[in-house]
Parts: structure tokens; C-alpha cells; sequence
């Protein structure tokens, strides 16, 4: 019997823990794989600035995955406050299956919602043992590419885009360009879920020569796993990444949240964000902090999806989509 | 209801049915058929068209190739450890058949981490075996692994009861008719622990095919070559493709269902043949 | 699948095979077969286990309870735990009820019965989980209604419940089952006779002659509760200190490149399933006692 009452009196315990933690004022922000680290030193600094700004406590919860997988999340239901993923195609996913939030979520924010910018960089082993320079070095034999599956990782649609990019440029057609992906698919031994998981196998698991990433992850790799492990590669050409954020008003209504999670998001365009932002190794859009940064962030030519894709609804209906060329190439090895 | 059963003296037989039926209804058949339902919203053709799509058959060889080698594995290596646990004394003993349960009770997760550490390049195994051109983490190989260590306890757990109540007096009265001892292993012993070990085979079978937690940390996950069939479901879910991931669903749950079907007709085989009571 | 998580009462039987030539190999076979059964089950059961601790305490005692006392760690901890209380209990009601039936009474679809039992044990995880997406998901039959009346299933803890006591639906039930019909209704129709009520029969009769099995099922229970990854991954939405539970908080360390804590998080579901393990055989151990001063000592009976 009294172990029975100690059994009840833990459960109670559990609920009423919970129901406490529940009653605060709490902002989910749901992200993708790389923007862990951001995040863990943003939320402080933003839970302090509007602590002084409004005196409210307020606790951001995080959850992180590959970006469509978040997506999915938050479609399927996961009470999100704000999104914050990889591409803009995902957010769309939500407005357009779930009607979360309106379709032109994107004009909400300054600069097309996008606080920060990133680009697909080269991971290679140090002193770069297989010479690799640009992408055309990486569908030579012998050369194992890592890299997440675009079907689930958003990171992975970039690399995939930025490849088509170059080689369309490179040689001259769409043709072209689809036997080159193609050839550089061959040329992945593992293909992950999610940015992260790629990182590690290429990092922890010692596969592959090349990993193609985020600049972010590739710095914070390199910071965190040491310099004498691996050297940063540039390619000649490669892709503006425009991770962007967008208040999800149907959450935010029903919480009562939009008031804190405007101001988060807004925080993240302020001086403080953007440092924030630059520490981690994205690229601040903030003019002033941008050039006090410009020295960590190497030169790269950059396209954007909207001029060589005609916009990222075009982009993944084209390539990722099932039964799309990313499948084509898959299926027809 | 009362009309099912044989008449009994004990009470209670409405009301333990009634409740096992509910709560089983409740808890997993209405939740299950969920599955069905929405598949039904697709056409065959379509429903098909998913199933039966290139990267989806491959995943299937995968599950199902591995999942039956590994079980098949595990047959010939857990008679192996049931008879050494039964038939001889060494030291240890008792360690090693407590730890058998231990794929049971190890969360899955756990399980594909501690794979990965010991398979992939730079692991404890992994680094004697690559310089041999043995890759098993990120390949089907690794998934192997997996499978072999989440089914290790059927086969043993099934085999052991059986072997333990064999009468020496078979064995005994074969050799006094001058069978060699691997004679009458096989003309005498196999045969009746036949139905147990297929009985484990097809357990440890069954439990692979849907394993999800290890597998993924150590397969690698490339499609025609190392994904696996609860993968796609998720694969499809995560693109937002409900209805696909309903449909390779369906299929798996049929074929667990058959699976099962099987399992508990070898049990009732093995109850028969050994006389015991299970 | 009864077999295979069975209690198991047996006791040493290699005297009796090796005291007698008919039944006994010859050393070379005999540690040849020793030979191969422990290699195989150290590579694959021993070296797992052992690589988890030795990841663990890579960096030392002092990463590893950081890890530990860390209050996601901690949150996980306690979301794990309510998931195993509620389903535990849930899925104990469940199995003495359905034991009750399928073991003292004779009727039709009984082993029909037994399969559908089953079948959550040979569900992928994986569907367990879709299945509630698609019944509570925002997307779902339920979900709208749900939405408007601010009811959260899914991504919120009665959800990481629900797959829970899908997943460690059978255990109790598949255990109690053949350990009752292997007892026979003798007993409970003589105490019936003599005017107890189902109550009591249960109670004083029934209860006392599996409660090693019970115990048995419901230690299997609790650990497969809460080691539960697939399922639970998929109705989780992972936000972090809310509907993290530990597997999944395994998982979210080893890919934030705390290698370290995710196998200290690990170690620790792994002592739980060494601990589960260490109970099994007090169980069985206790078990074979109580049957041997019930029917005596004999061997042969106390295997049955």
C-alpha cells in the first residue's frame, strides 16, 4: 500500500511539474539541423532584452531536425510560435497544407524574412589530400562526397542546386547539368536525414573526403573539432542561402504569443542579433555588423534561387518532388 | 458472448473479454485501421504506383533480405549459445545467459550509437576491418549487425526451455544402437527442437523487419542501396506525402499480421510436439 | 512470441548431460561449440554494451554527470518516467484481464485473439507512431476539432503516452497467458465451489501463483517503456524540456557533438536495462523456490 501511494504521489508530482512549466509565457521556435548554437546563445539574450523591455518572463523552447522533417512537425500539428528553417520552400509547405500562416508570409519581415545568410561551402580533410578546388573536382573517381538527401535536409537542396548552378554555367545545358549531378551522386557514400548527421559522419566517422555544408557548419566544425583536422574550401561559384523566419499566426493567435514572438524574430535583425548571428558563423545583413565581420566571411560569387531557379516552388517542383530529376537520378543507377 | 464458451463455474468471463476486447480495440485495432482507411482513399493504381516504386522495392529486399539473414544468423549461433548454456558447465555461464535478454531490455537507440562507435571507420572494430575491405557501418552490412544483435534472444529464449527438458534416455537409447553423437543430432535432437527454432527463427524474423531505432544510426540510409522499408515511411512523411507513407504501411502491416499468423500456428505445433503446455 | 520473453525457470542441467556418455561430446566439440557461441556473443551483445560505458566516461566523471544533472537531461528523465507510469499500469489491468479470458475459458477466435494481441510487437515502431499522426495530427481525422477545443495530443505528452502503451501493449498479457493455462482452473473452481466470489478467487488464488510472472511482465514493460525510439520519435515534435524523452535526448546529443553525454545518457538507460535484467533473474530465482517447495524438488517438474 505504501509503495502504491508513493507510485501516486510521483505521478502527481509529474503532472503538476508539468502543468507549472506549461503556465510561463513560452515561445517555440522550431529550426533546422545547423542553428542549434545560434539559438542557444540567442534565446538568453533575447529572454534578458525583453525581460527589460516589457518585464515579462519569457522561456524559448527549441526543436531542431532536417528542415522538411520540421516542417512536417508543425503542419502536422507541434504548436509552433515561429519558424525558423532552412528554406523558404518549407515555410511555404506550412502555409500552403496547413494554413498556419498567410502565403505571402514573406514579405512580412525586412529583406524577404531573412535576418541571415549563409552559402555551401567545401569540408575537406586537412591539407586537402585529394586536391579538391571547385565542384568540377568532385565527380572525379575516387572522390567520396558526403552530403544530406534533399529530399528531407534543406542544406542538401542547396548543395544540390548550387551543383546544377555550376555546371549549367560550366557547360552549357540543362542536359549537362543533370549528367553532372548525377555523377556527383554517385560519388556519395552516405546520404543522412538532416545537415547535422552528415557532419557527423563526415567528421566523427572519418567517411568521405569532401563534405559539402553550410558555412556555418563547416566553421563551427572546424572550431569545435579541431583546426588541424580540416581546411575550408571555396568553391569558385556557389549559392546565397536565405535561411527565413516567419511568425506561424494561427499558433500565435491562439497562445497569445504574437506580441513576444514579433519582437523575437524583429530582435534577430537588431545590432545584438545580428552579432549574435556573425559569432555563429552566419552572415549578418546588417551593414555595420557586417563589416566588422567582413574579414571571417570569405569573398564567394553568389546567385540567389529566384534569378537561376525562377524561385524555390519552381526549384522543388522540378527537382525534388517525387518522381523528380533528383529521383531520376537515384533510381536509374 | 456466453454463447461462445464452454460452460465454466469461474465468473468473470464477460467481463475480462469484454474489457481485453475493448481496450485491444481501443488502443491498436482502431488505431491500425486508421492505416487502412486513409490507404483506401488512393486508387489501386496509385496505391501501386507507390508500392511497388523502384526505391520502395529496394528497401523491401533490404528489410526483408537482412531481416531473414539475420534471423537466419541467429538460428545457427543461438542453438549454438542454448546448447552450451544447457549441455556444459563453464566458467561464467550464468553471466552470459542473464545477458542474453539484454537486446530486449537495451533501448534501440542506444543499441544503433554503441554499433555506430564500434563499426564505423575509426571504431573499435571498424578500424581492423576496413584495411580488410570489410565496410560495415552506412552499408547493408551494417544493418546486418543490427538486426543480428536486436534478434539474439529469440532463438536462445525458445531453444533453451526445449533442450532443457529433453530426456537423456533418446540420446542414450541411440547411441546403444551405435549412432555417432552427430548422428543422432541430427536424426534425433534437431528434429525436436525443429519447431522452436523455427518458432525463433521466425520471431527474431518478425522483430527485424520493423526495427527502426538501431538500424538508422548505422545504415547509412542511401536510397536503393540502404534504406529501409520504415524508412520510406518516414521518408514519406516527412515530405508530406501521407497517403504514400499510408500505403507501404498497409503493406507492412499485412505482412506482420501473416507473419504472426505463422508464429502462433509453430507454437501450437511445438506445444504438440514436445508436450508442453505453451 | 511467448517463448521468447517467458519466465524462465530452469536451473543447471549440464550435470545431466555431461554425467553420461550418450549425452556428453567430446572436448574438442564441446569447447569448439563454447568457443563459437561466446565469440559470437561477445562481438555482438558484450562489445555493444561495454562500448557504451567506455564512450560514456571518455571525458571523465565530471562531463558525465554535467550530462546527467543538465535540466534537459533532467526533463527527459521525468517525461520518460510519467510515460512508464501510466503505460505500466494501463497495460497490467490489460494483460490480468485478457489472461483471465484466454487462460480459465474455452471459446471460439481464442487464438485469433492471441494474434491481434500480438501484433503490436511485430508493428514497426514506425507505424505505431504514423498511426496517431494520423488520427490526432493537425492534418487528421481529430485534428481540427482538437485544435479548436485546445486539446494537444500529438507533439504534447498523452501522445508520447499513447505510443507508449502501444508499444508495450503485449508484454503483460503474453506473459500471464501460458503461465496460466499451464496452472489449470482446478484451484480457482475449488475455491469457487466453496463460495469465494471472482474477487476473492482472483485475489487470494489466483494472484499468490503469478505474481513472479506478473513482476516479470511488468519489469519487461517498463523497460521497453522506456526505451521506446521509434514510436515516440515520430509523435515527439523533440522540443527540447518538454516532450523530450530520454532515447530522444540520446539521440539529440549525439548529433550536437556530445558524443560524451550522449553516451552518458546512454549508460544510464543501459544500467536500466542491466537493472531489469538483474530483477529478471531474483524473479526467476525466486520462482523456482517457490515452485520447488510447492511441488518439490525435482527438476523435471520445476522446468515445466
Amino acid at each position: 500500500m505504501q509503495r502504491k501511494s508513493l507510485l501516486v504521489g510521483l505521478f502527481a508530482a509529474g503532472l503538476l511539474n508539468f502543468s507549472l512549466a506549461q503556465a510561463q509565457t513560452t515561445l517555440l521556435n522550431v529550426s533546422y539541423d545547423p542553428t542549434r548554437e545560434l539559438y542557444q546563445e540567442f534565446n538568453p539574450a533575447f529572454t534578458k532584452y525583453w525581460k527589460g523591455k516589457s518585464g515579462q518572463e519569457v522561456v524559448v523552447k527549441q526543436s531542431h531536425g532536417g528542415s522538411g522533417k520540421q516542417a512536417r512537425s508543425v503542419i502536422d500539428g507541434v504548436d509552433a510560435d515561429v519558424v525558423t528553417l532552412a528554406l523558404a520552400g518549407d515555410i511555404d509547405a506550412i502555409a500552403e497544407k496547413a494554413r498556419l500562416l498567410p502565403a505571402d508570409w514573406q514579405k512580412r519581415l525586412p529583406l524577404a524574412s531573412t535576418p541571415y545568410t549563409s552559402t555551401i561551402v567545401f569540408l575537406v580533410r586537412k591539407g586537402n589530400p585529394k586536391g579538391i578546388k571547385d565542384w568540377g573536382d568532385l565527380v572525379k573517381p575516387g572522390v567520396a562526397v558526403i552530403t544530406p538527401n534533399p529530399k528531407t535536409s534543406g542544406g542538401a537542396q542547396w548543395n544540390y542546386l548550387a551543383a546544377w548552378e555550376f555546371a549549367k554555367r560550366t557547360y552549357g545545358s540543362e542536359a549537362k547539368a543533370k549528367e553532372f549531378v548525377a555523377n556527383l551522386y554517385k560519388n556519395v557514400p552516405v546520404l543522412d536525414s538532416g545537415a547535422r548527421g552528415s557532419t557527423i559522419t563526415f567528421v566523427e566517422r572519418g567517411i568521405g573526403d569532401v563534405f559539402l555544408s553550410w558555412e556555418n557548419e563547416a566553421f563551427l566544425a572546424v572550431k569545435e573539432l579541431g583546426p588541424d583536422k580540416f581546411d575550408i574550401i571555396v568553391p569558385s561559384l556557389s549559392v546565397l542561402a536565405q535561411p527565413p523566419v516567419a511568425i506561424v499566426d494561427k499558433n500565435v493567435d491562439k497562445k497569445g504569443t504574437r506580441q513576444v514572438a514579433q519582437a523575437y524574430l524583429e530582435y534577430l535583425y537588431s545590432e545584438a542579433g545580428q552579432e549574435i548571428a556573425a559569432r555563429n558563423y552566419y552572415r549578418p545583413t546588417l551593414d555595420k555588423v557586417a563589416k566588422k565581420y567582413a574579414k571571417q566571411f570569405p569573398a564567394v560569387t553568389l546567385f540567389t534561387v529566384d534569378e537561376a531557379f525562377g524561385g524555390w516552388s519552381k526549384a522543388k517542383e522540378v527537382h525534388f518532388k517525387d518522381g523528380g530529376v533528383f529521383d531520376q537520378i537515384f533510381t536509374r543507377r | 458472448m456466453a454463447t461462445l464458451k464452454k460452460s465454466s463455474v469461474l465468473p468473470g468471463f464477460n467481463l475480462t473479454l469484454g474489457y481485453t476486447i475493448g481496450y485491444l480495440s481501443l488502443i491498436v485495432l482502431i488505431p491500425l485501421t486508421a492505416v487502412f482507411l486513409k490507404t483506401a482513399s488512393m486508387s489501386f493504381d496509385e496505391f501501386w504506383q507507390v508500392v511497388s516504386a523502384d526505391r520502395v522495392v529496394a528497401s523491401y529486399k533490404l528489410s526483408f533480405g537482412a531481416s531473414f539473414l539475420a534471423a537466419g544468423i541467429n538460428a545457427v549461433f543461438g542453438l549454438l549459445l542454448a546448447w552450451a548454456l544447457v549441455r556444459y558447465s563453464f566458467p561464467g555461464k550464468k553471466l552470459v545467459d542473464a545477458l542474453v535478454d539484454l537486446p530486449f531490455a537495451l533501448p534501440t537507440a542506444v543499441a544503433g550509437i554503441a554499433l555506430t562507435a564500434l563499426y564505423a571507420r575509426n571504431g573499435w572494430l571498424g578500424q581492423y576491418l576496413e584495411p580488410l575491405g570489410i565496410k560495415v557501418a552506412f552499408t547493408p552490412l551494417g544493418v546486418l549487425v543490427a538486426l543480428v544483435f536486436i534478434g539474439l534472444p529469440f532463438v536462445v529464449r525458445t531453444v533453451q526451455p526445449i533442450l532443457e527438458d529433453l530426456d537423456t534416455e533418446l540420446e542414450e537409447a541411440a547411441a546403444s544402437l551405435g549412432a555417432q553423437r552427430w548422428q543422432t543430432f541430427r536424426h534425433v535432437t534437431l528434429p525436436i527442437l525443429l519447431p522452436a527454432l523455427l518458432t525463433g527463427f521466425a520471431l527474431a524474423f518478425a522483430r527485424a523487419v520493423g526495427e527502426y531505432g538501431s538500424v538508422i544510426f548505422i545504415a547509412g540510409n542511401l536510397p536503393m542501396v540502404s534504406e529501409i522499408t520504415p524508412l520510406m515511411i518516414i521518408t514519406k512523411l516527412e515530405q508530406y506525402d501521407y497517403v504514400g507513407a499510408t500505403a507501404i504501411a498497409s503493406v507492412m502491416l499485412v505482412f506482420s499480421f501473416v507473419l504472426l499468423l505463422i508464429i502462433n500456428g509453430l507454437q501450437a505445433w511445438t506445444a504438440k510436439r514436445t508436450g508442453r503446455d505453451r | 512470441m511467448a517463448g521468447a520473453v517467458a519466465l524462465h525457470v530452469g536451473g543447471d542441467h549440464a550435470a545431466r548431460f555431461e554425467g553420461k556418455a550418450a549425452t556428453r561430446e567430446t572436448p574438442l566439440v564441446k569447447w569448439t561449440i563454447i568457443g563459437l557461441a561466446l565469440t559470437f556473443f561477445a562481438i555482438f551483445l558484450l562489445l555493444p554494451l561495454l562500448a557504451v560505458f567506455v564512450e560514456a566516461f571518455r571525458k571523465g566523471w565530471e562531463t558525465y554527470l554535467t550530462a546527467l544533472t543538465d535540466p534537459d537531461a533532467l526533463s527527459a528523465v521525468r517525461l520518460t518516467l510519467l510515460a512508464a507510469l501510466i503505460s505500466v499500469p494501463l497495460n497490467l489491468v490489460f494483460g490480468v484481464a485478457a489472461a483471465w479470458a484466454i487462460a480459465k475459458f474455452e471459446f471460439r477466435g481464442k487464438h485469433f485473439l492471441i494474434t491481434l494481441i500480438d501484433l503490436p510487437f511485430s508493428v514497426s515502431p514506425v507505424i505505431a507512431g504514423l498511426v496517431f499522426v494520423l488520427i490526432f495530427g493537425a492534418q487528421g481525422w481529430l485534428g481540427p476539432w482538437l485544435f479548436d477545443n485546445d486539446i494537444k495530443i500529438i507533439f504534447a505528452v498523452p501522445g508520447i503516452v499513447l505510443a507508449t502503451v502501444f508499444v508495450t501493449f503485449p508484454f503483460v498479457a503474453r506473459e500471464l497467458i501460458p503461465l496460466m493455462q499451464a496452472q489449470g482452473k482446478e484451484e480457482e473452481e475449488a475455491a469457487v465451489v466453496l463460495g469465494a466470489n471472482g474477487w476473492q478467487t482472483f485475489w487470494y488464488v489466483t494472484l499468490p501463483n503469478i505474481k513472479w510472472g506478473l513482476l516479470y511482465g511488468v519489469i519487461l514493460t517498463n523497460a521497453r517503456a522506456v526505451g521506446e525510439f521509434g514510436a515516440v520519435s515520430v509523435v515527439s515534435g523533440h522540443i527540447r524540456g518538454q516532450t523530450n524523452t530520454l532515447p530522444l535526448h540520446v539521440e539529440i546529443l549525439y548529433n550536437e557533438y556530445m558524443f560524451s553525454a550522449a553516451f552518458a545518457v546512454a549508460s544510464l538507460l543501459a544500467m536500466l536495462a542491466l537493472v531489469t535484467l538483474v530483477i529478471k533473474n531474483w524473479i526467476e530465482y525466486q520462482a523456482a523456490r517457490s515452485y520447488r517447495t510447492t511441488y518439490g524438488t525435482s527438476q523435471q517438474e520445476s522446468a515445466s
